[in-house]
Order: C-alpha cells, then structure tokens, then sequence
C-alpha cells in the first residue's frame, strides 16, 4: 500500500491548529477529534509497516527538493511514537479534565506528535532540525502546563538546556552544510564516503552528540530530565520520557552516526562510555528517589543508556570489521528495548498519574496500601515493572537477554556483568515502588481512594496487553522480520542506506 | 500604561495606516519582490505595536482581542496546510504548485502569477503578523502582571494558557 508520508505530519499539524479554536463548550468534541488523528496514525503507521518509501514533497526530486524517507529504522520509530502517542491521548480525555484551557493541551499534544513524526520520517538534516524544534517548543510548553511554581521552574530549565542543544545541532548542520555542499542525508553520506572527514566534520560531529546526547538525556547531559519529566502532566511524562527522547534524541544520533557519518572505532567506545554512565548513573540515582515521578525519570535514564549501549555496541563491532552477525545482535538488541522501553516507560508514567489523581500526592511515603483500592491500576504497573526489571516472559527480559549474548560473544564481559548488575538495580528499584504504593498498610488519609474510571482505565489496559504481547516481536520470526530485521539491517548496512537514495 | 503624548499619538495614528498598507504590499507581491509572507507578517505586527507604544496596551485589547489574534493565527497556519493539501488534491504531490501547472498560469512578472506561491504568502503573512503580535502582547501582559504586588492573583494573565483549577 502507498500511503503519502507527509499524512503522517500533516493531519496532525492541521488538526493542531484547528483545535485551539473550540471553545469550553466544544471541548468533548475537541478531544473526541485528537483521539481520533491519533488512531489514525497509529492505523497508518501499522498499515506502512514493510513498505519502504521515499516522497519528494511538492515534486522536486532531490537534492533540490525536501524528501522525507520511510525506511525500516524510521517505522519502528513511527510504531512506537503511535502506540504511545494513541494511548496517552486516551489517558488524557479523561486525566486532563482537571486543567482548563484542555483543547490548547490537545493542540500543543498534536503539535508534539506532528515534530516527533517529522523527525523520524525528514531525509535531509536541517528539516530534522526544524521538525526536532517543534518537537522540543511544544514540549516546553507542555511540561510548564500546570503553571504552579515548581512546573514553570522546570521547564525553563528544560527550555534552557533544550535551547542549546538545538543551537549545537544547528551549528552542527551549519558545518555539515559547509563542509559537505548539501543538507540532504543521502548526498551528504556521499561527499563524507568520497571525501573523508576533515576538521570542520569532526567538530559537527562532536556538536551533534553533544545536541541530540542532551535531547537524549545521557549522563553527562541529563540534568534537565529528572525535573522536566516528572512536572509535566501524566501523559505528557509518558511521551516525553516513552517516545521524545528517543525520537528526538536516539534515533537522530544513530541517524547522523550509523548513517552519515559512518561508524569508527572511537565513535563506538564514546556511545559504549555513554551508555554505561547513563545506565549505572541513571540506575543508582533512581533507587534513592521517594517522588514516584521522579523515580521514573531516573529510570528512563538509565533505560536509555542500555539502548545507546547496544548502538555503540553495534557500530564498535562493525568498526573493528568483527563477526557482522554479533554487530547485529547488538543493535537489535538495542533496538527492541528502545521499542520495549517506549511501551513499558510510557505504561509506568501512566500508572503513577492515576495514582496521583486518585491520592493527590506523588510522595511515595505518604502512599500504601493501594493495591486492593486500585487493582487495574497495580496489575498494569506490575507487568510494567515485570517487564522493565527483566523478568523472563515480559520483553524487558529478551531485549536485556540480546544485549548480554551480544556481549557476551563480542568478548566484553563486564559490559555483561555491568548489565545484569543495573538489571539487578532496576529490580530493586521497583520493588521499592510496589512495597511503597501498593503494598503495607493503607494510610489514614487515602481511606477513601477509588479506581479511576473511563479512558484513564482503558488506556492502560490497552497499553498493559501491547507491553505483554511485545515479547512476540523477537520470539515470532515472521513479525521480527517484517518488524526489527528491517530497522537493524538500516543501521548495519551504514553509509549504503543514505546513498542509495541518491538521483542517479 | 496610559500611553505617550498627544504629538506621539498623533503621528502614529497616521504612521499605522501607512505601515499596515506597506505590511499588505510586501505580502502581496511577495512572489515579486523581495520579502514575502514572513516579512510581511513582521510589519503588519509591527504596526500593532506601534499602537501598543503609543497608546497603550488596553486601546490595542479592544481593537485587537488576544482571542482573535489566536484565532487569525491558527487560521492562517490551517490556510498554509490546506495550500498544501490541495497540491495533493489536485496535483497528485504535496505542496505541488498546481495552479502554476495547469489553472492559472499567468504571466512572469504580474501580480497574478506564481500559482499557489501569493496564496502561501498570505497564510503565512497572516500566521506571522498574528502570531508576533500575540508574543509582544503577551510580553506586556507579564509586564503589567509584574508590577502589581506579589500575591494578589486574582486575575489571570492573558498570556498564560492553563492554571490548575
């Protein structure tokens, strides 16, 4: 099927600007309209699955024109930014009915969904930037939502930090532009391949990991996540910490490294070093934390850096021309828990707002009990916990179980050891949240606490079975092939998936 | 902010209309000449200001309600989109210049000419002009918020978009 890849920007950007115009009255009918753009994509997104493409918008073939191109890599990314974005849209009809000025959330949600799919799906780099932008500003304004104290504060300091890694990145394209001739991804991988890199390359290349690191929230450039995360509102925690940091900050960088630049021996032991910091870090700040927001935020960290691990695994092996086969397997499995981490993360922040709405707090302290008050509720934050910690039939378990072999046979085994020492951490980490919120003693004040009603429940139910049935995507091979052989064969095959889209 | 003197409001009720008509023509022959929607866009704005200098801020909320810049505002970015999606109605592309390609031709150099490049400019000189006017409009919304005495938020900014009920 040949489905038109700007509909993937487009009817979330059109239905963005039309939503702030409905007023208080007209609001059902706003948030009916934004659950149905995101269902829509999340068919469309399904429906692209396998078929690669490439549009060349308004007609000019390139390197004239702009393209967006849909490759394997770009789909897996176009699932989870649907499944998540879907969900926590149905989660929010519900949970954001306690803030005013709802439709301006929904068109800022879409806007948001609109930069995140642009980004993915750009073929040349400075449209990456200008999609990443809108991405980022509607995230800005989406974590500052509540306007109490504490949110504004942290978005100003994620829209500070956020600002200059967007400055870098565009210093960044500025260079690659000048160095290169070209914006666009395919003929820009050409002139590297023919030219080599110079000086002005390398500083493009250390700004864009700079960049798209602090968008991606690695240790060392994480300050920003542990505050901007937890104060946004529930489903926007989802989608920032579940899909944005990946889309925006992931995928760019195995982008601009696996597929522009190429991939070295140094660029590999530099994303290895990332992502272990990022993992250790991530994983013992997050077991101190009593904010149940917060937790998750030093979590997703810690998540992340066992994706970069598993890319900067991939793109070592491959520079050092070792068995392509163990290269592979690294970068599939930091691939399917980069697609794991988007379900399960975005569950958990799901879970922890309708704990928020039903008790008021966020202090795991002050909570307890809330198991038997609460029970949709505790089993979806089980499974996700499950699955996240690496218990064996959830998928957190077989993507960790990829990354350990990879290790393992690539001959690195302290990466191994170091990965079951934060899957360990990470155990620890949610037995604490369900010894402290859903087990003990119910305190006096929460006496009266119910289950949420309506779309809160049934956006995590639907998540709750995507994220037990997401195993399947290694275990069955007919889905692994159509799903994740197509995303990690884009990142193996380097340099050669950028130019073969050149104009002959 | 009671606004400038009399001389001051004086000029610039006539300097406005001058710049509005000149905001217009950059749009308009945007395909022709250099500028376009977005700096067309700018100057419309900027002739708003003009006014919000010179006479203050509450005679620009009664001719220009922030609720119906917003509303030209998304209005002229749903014009650009559908521009757009009519390439991909009639063109077959998106963003295809179909009414250069088959409609309306015209000649080099006229006014009716380019296809659907004027109609882009107009969106977008709407989309820019409402927007920019709204961002210093809400500059001086903070700056009338900041000078009251801390504490006392009865009233909600007009610039901020959702408090907690």
């Amino acid at each position: 099927m040949n489905i038109p890849l700007p509909m993937f920007v487009v009817v979330p950007l059109v239905a963005a600007f039309v939503l702030p115009a409905f007023g208080r009255r007209l609001k059902p009918l706003a948030t009916l309209i934004a659950n149905l753009v995101t269902l829509f994509l999340l068919v469309l997104a399904v429906a692209s699955v396998g078929t690669p493409a490439v549009y060349e918008v308004g007609g000019w073939s390139i390197p004239l024109g702009i393209n967006m191109v849909l490759d394997g890599l770009s789909s897996l990314l176009l699932l989870a930014i649907s499944v998540v974005s879907a969900a926590a849209m149905l989660f929010s009809a519900r949970y954001m009915e306690q803030y005013t000025a709802k439709p301006k959330y929904l068109s800022l949600f879409l806007l948001m969904v609109a930069g995140m799919n642009g980004v993915v799906l750009s073929g040349d780099i400075f449209n990456l930037y200008v999609f990443l932008e809108i991405a980022s500003i509607a995230s800005y304004a989406l974590v500052g939502f509540g306007c109490e104290h504490e949110e504004l504060e942290a978005s100003f300091k994620y829209m500070v930090l956020g600002s200059i890694a967007s400055a870098f990145i565009l210093f960044g394209v500025a260079l690659v532009y000048a160095n290169t001739g070209s914006l666009n991804m395919a003929y820009i991988a050409d002139a590297i391949g023919r030219m080599g890199t110079n000086v002005g390359l390398t500083l493009a290349l250390s700004l864009f990991i700079a960049g798209f690191g602090l968008k991606a929230a690695l240790v060392p450039f994480h300050a920003w996540l542990p505050d901007a995360h937890p104060s946004a509102p529930a489903p926007i925690s989802a989608m920032l910490s579940g899909v944005l940091i990946k889309a925006l900050g992931v995928y760019a960088l195995a982008r601009l490294i696996f597929n522009l630049f190429g991939v070295s021996v140094a660029l590999g032991w530099l994303l290895v070093g990332l992502g272990l910091a990022s993992m250790i870090a991530g994983g013992l700040l997050a077991i101190g934390q009593w904010d149940f927001k917060r937790l998750l935020a030093y979590s997703s960290i810690s998540q992340i850096g066992y994706v970069i691990l598993g890319l900067g695994l991939g793109a070592l092996l491959m520079a050092q021309n070792a068995n392509p086969a163990w290269a592979a397997l690294a970068i599939l499995g930091g691939l399917f828990h980069l697609a794991n981490h988007a379900v399960y993360k975005s569950l958990l922040f799901l879970t922890s707002g309708s704990v928020e709405l039903a008790t008021g707090t966020r202090e795991m302290r002050k909570m307890g009990g809330l198991g038997d008050r609460m029970p949709v509720t505790r089993a979806a934050c089980a499974v996700a916990s499950a699955s996240i910690a690496g218990v064996p039939p959830f998928p957190g378990f077989w993507s960790k179980l990829i990354l350990v072999i990879a290790a393992v046979q690539a001959g690195f085994y302290w990466i191994a050891v170091a990965i079951v020492a934060v899957a360990v951490c990470t155990l620890i980490m949610y037995l604490k949240v369900h010894r402290y919120v859903f087990l003990g003693e119910l305190p006096p004040d929460l006496q009266t606490v119910r289950e949420n009603k309506g779309s809160i429940l049934f956006a995590m139910a639907g998540l709750t079975c995507v994220c037990a049935l997401m195993g399947l995507l290694v275990l069955v091979p007919s889905l692994r092939s159509s799903v994740l052989d197509p995303a990690v064969s884009v990142l193996t095959d380097g340099v050669q998936s950028s130019t073969h889209l050149m104009s002959p | 902010m009671k606004g400038m003197t009399v001389i001051v409001k004086t000029v610039s009720s006539w300097v406005k209309v001058l710049i509005f008509l000149f905001g217009i023509y950059i749009i308009l022959f945007g395909h022709l000449t250099p500028g376009g929607g977005f700096a067309g866009g700018v100057i419309l704005a900027s002739s708003y200001v003009l006014l919000m200098l010179a006479f203050g801020r509450r005679f620009v909320e009664e001719n220009l309600p922030s609720s119906v810049a917003s509303k030209l505002d998304c209005l002229g970015a749903f014009l650009f989109a559908m521009v757009a999606i009519l390439g991909l109605v009639f063109g077959g592309t998106l963003f295809v210049n179909f009414l250069y390609q088959e409609y309306l031709p015209g000649t080099p150099f006229e006014l009716v000419s380019a296809g659907t490049i004027p109609l882009s400019n107009l969106a977008i000189g709407l989309k820019v002009g409402a927007s920019l006017f709204l961002v210093i409009f809400a500059l001086t919304v903070f700056r009338y918020d900041g000078s009251r005495k801390p504490g006392d938020s009865d009233e909600s900014a007009g610039g901020t978009p959702a408090t907690r009920e």
